[in-house]
């Protein structure tokens, strides 16, 4: 069992399970809803860099999301700029972003940050609908497709293919901060601040560092979709985005990498399911949420894991 | 001060006594048991939407208004039991998922069991306006003031006058120490939801004559409150309410005199100017942790 705690375990699974769902998938709606898993599973790795790893929660992170979708909106048409560029410009400005605002709030205890950054988000949302000269307003804005060497990318298994290598990429570099010694200093302050502390770990300095990582990781997902859906509306840096990426680093499994990803694939996978249910889907979304958390509060991934790693220790669930 | 100024006043004052009253039933909860309860909106909500749908059933509203209180408080008291409790011992992170699935949940059930229409209830005293220093007032502004200074006086006389109220006291000071001499302590906690329940449901109910109500008008009152609670200094009942008015205050006068589209902006812009300059909130006191 002891090739479970390798680090790199997390995107071996990831790509493999990319593969595993191209060989089985039997239409291209079932590519998308996957393409869509991904880039929301990327937001997901990203977010839990900060929520599991850091131990701080972001109320706005969709703002962060909205930023990047609409630098490739939006720096296109006005400025000429190649789509990719305009993405980069986009996850810079995040970066930026994430790091002013996180630079003094950090240095507050409790849920300080959780308050800032749905400030943050509300009025980046608040911007981008009633900027309508730039942005379209609520209505939304077309996004220019993406070309590269001279090739327009479309199709469903091209950007199948795309925001698989990009959610393992990402799985890759998360995987590799949680082994290097940033990453434990992240799970040190998360235990306990002072011990940190006295044991030299700059705690502002590393949470901030997990708080831009993480808006990096937003505004990647968030190109990635605008470019994917060829369509943006403000409602991708929305508070309800936010809470559904905060729900999928929680209920998928804090720290865990692919617990991130799974929670991102039942979140983005149940409104379809729900559809079945029509009026009642908002009710079920809210009661699978509170019976996930209550029953499995370590999230879906690390239950499982405890439950196969540790068969004769099962009390140890509670902290 | 001109007429129009007095008006901004008003009305800020109005909406900024229904984030007081959120804020500090977020207050009364996060000091029994360090939940921030994001449901909080919708128990705002569901006074209001019960009342409206009693009321309909030909119930008199007075009559109508109290059954939806009682009704709020049910469903709070529910939370509590059935996730909140239940959850013990849970991480911060997971009780706030927790609370917004649960006020997920009452959106949708709301939706489900009334409807997806705005509602207004009929002014307790009419809709002639008074005259005040130029600026007209609804009376049902002053019924709306008049609740929110009540449910303080009320709740702070419960705090200070009565065994239940000092043991919610013991409890926000020091759980272990409550527990220790003999407070009950987990149903503090669900006195704590009770009672946000029906501040919750009582701020509904005053306000929807001016302001209607829908199924999903709990979710930006949830954020207010929580940022005029942080603003005030969260834990500070105290700062609850004047977090709470200023909160309103700064909303209308920045929708009035800079710019509407950005109404709701204006809040979480001094939010943040104030996490950064002064982060304990308005009335909060320097945090010193013992080790």
């Amino acid at each position: 069992m002891r090739a479970l705690r390798s680090p790199f375990l997390a995107p071996l699974v990831l790509a493999l399970a990319a593969v595993a769902v191209y060989a089985l998938a039997d239409s291209n709606f079932v590519l998308r809803v996957a393409s869509l898993v991904f880039i929301f599973g990327l937001a997901a790795i990203g977010l839990n860099i900060l929520v599991g790893d850091a131990g701080q929660v972001s109320l706005g992170h969709a703002g962060f999301l909205g930023i990047g979708a609409y630098a490739v909106a939006v720096l296109p048409p006005q400025t000429g700029l190649h789509p990719l560029l305009a993405g980069i410009v986009g996850v810079g400005v995040a970066g930026v972003l994430a790091l002013a605002v996180g630079r003094p709030v950090l240095r507050l205890k409790g849920h300080a940050l959780a308050v800032a950054t749905l400030g943050l988000g509300i009025l980046i949302f608040m911007a981008l609908t009633n900027e309508a000269w730039l942005t379209g307003g609520p209505d939304g804005m077309r996004v220019e497709r993406l070309t590269l060497f001279g090739e327009r990318i479309r199709g469903a298994t091209n950007w199948y293919v795309i925001t698989a290598v990009a959610l393992v990429i990402g799985a890759l570099i998360a995987a590799s901060l949680k082994a290097s010694p940033t990453g434990r200093a992240l799970r040190a302050l998360h235990d306990s601040e002072i011990a940190a502390l006295t044991a030299g770990v700059d705690v502002a300095r590393y949470k901030t560092i997990a708080f831009v990582i993480s808006a990096v990781y937003a505004a990647s997902a968030g190109v990635l979709l605008a470019l994917f859906e060829g369509f943006v509306t403000p409602d991708v840096a929305g508070f309800l985005t936010s809470i559904e990426l905060v729900t999928m680093v929680v209920l998928g499994g804090m720290g865990s990498i692919v617990g991130a990803v799974v929670g991102a694939a039942i979140i983005t996978a149940l409104p379809q399911v729900l559809t079945v249910f029509q009026e009642y889907e908002h009710m079920m979304l809210g009661l699978v949420m509170m019976a996930a958390m209550i029953g499995l509060r370590r999230g879906i991934v690390p239950s499982l894991l405890l439950l196969l790693t540790l068969p004769g220790r099962r009390g140890r669930d509670k902290r | 001060m001109s007429a129009e100024l007095m008006q901004f006043a008003f009305s800020g004052l109005t909406v900024g006594a229904v984030y007081a009253l959120v804020a500090l039933g977020f207050t009364l909860i996060y000091n029994a048991s360090g939940v921030i309860n994001f449901a909080q909106g919708e128990f705002v909500m569901l006074g209001g939407m019960t009342t409206v749908f009693i009321g309909a059933a030909g119930v008199p509203l007075p009559l109508a208004a109290i059954l939806a209180v009682a009704i709020t408080v049910l469903i709070g008291l529910l939370l509590w039991a059935l996730a909140i409790e239940t959850a013990r011992g849970a991480n911060a992170v997971t009780l706030i998922i927790i609370t917004i699935g649960a006020s997920i949940f009452l959106r949708g059930a709301t939706e489900v069991v009334f409807d997806k229409q705005f509602h207004a209830l009929p002014a307790i005293s009419g809709d002639d306006p008074i005259r005040v220093a130029g600026a007209a007032v609804l009376p049902q502004t002053v019924w709306v003031l008049g609740g929110a200074l009540s449910v303080v006086v009320v709740l702070y006389a419960f705090m200070e006058r009565t065994l239940i109220g000092k043991a919610v006291i013991a409890t926000a000071a020091n759980r272990i120490a409550a527990k220790l001499v003999g407070i009950n302590t987990a149903l503090i906690v669900g006195l704590s939801f009770g009672i946000s329940a029906a501040i919750g449901a009582l701020a509904g109910i005053l306000v929807t004559p001016i302001t209607l109500t829908s199924y999903d008008v709990g979710t930006l009152l949830a954020l207010k409150g929580f940022a005029a609670a942080m603003l005030g200094g969260m834990g500070n009942p105290v700062g609850a309410v004047v977090g709470g008015l200023l909160v309103g205050l700064i909303e209308a006068f920045g929708a009035g005199l800079i710019s509407s589209p950005y109404k709701d902006a204006f809040a979480f812009l001094v939010i943040l100017a104030v996490l950064f300059f002064l982060p304990a909130g308005l009335f909060g006191r320097k945090s010193v942790e013992r080790v």
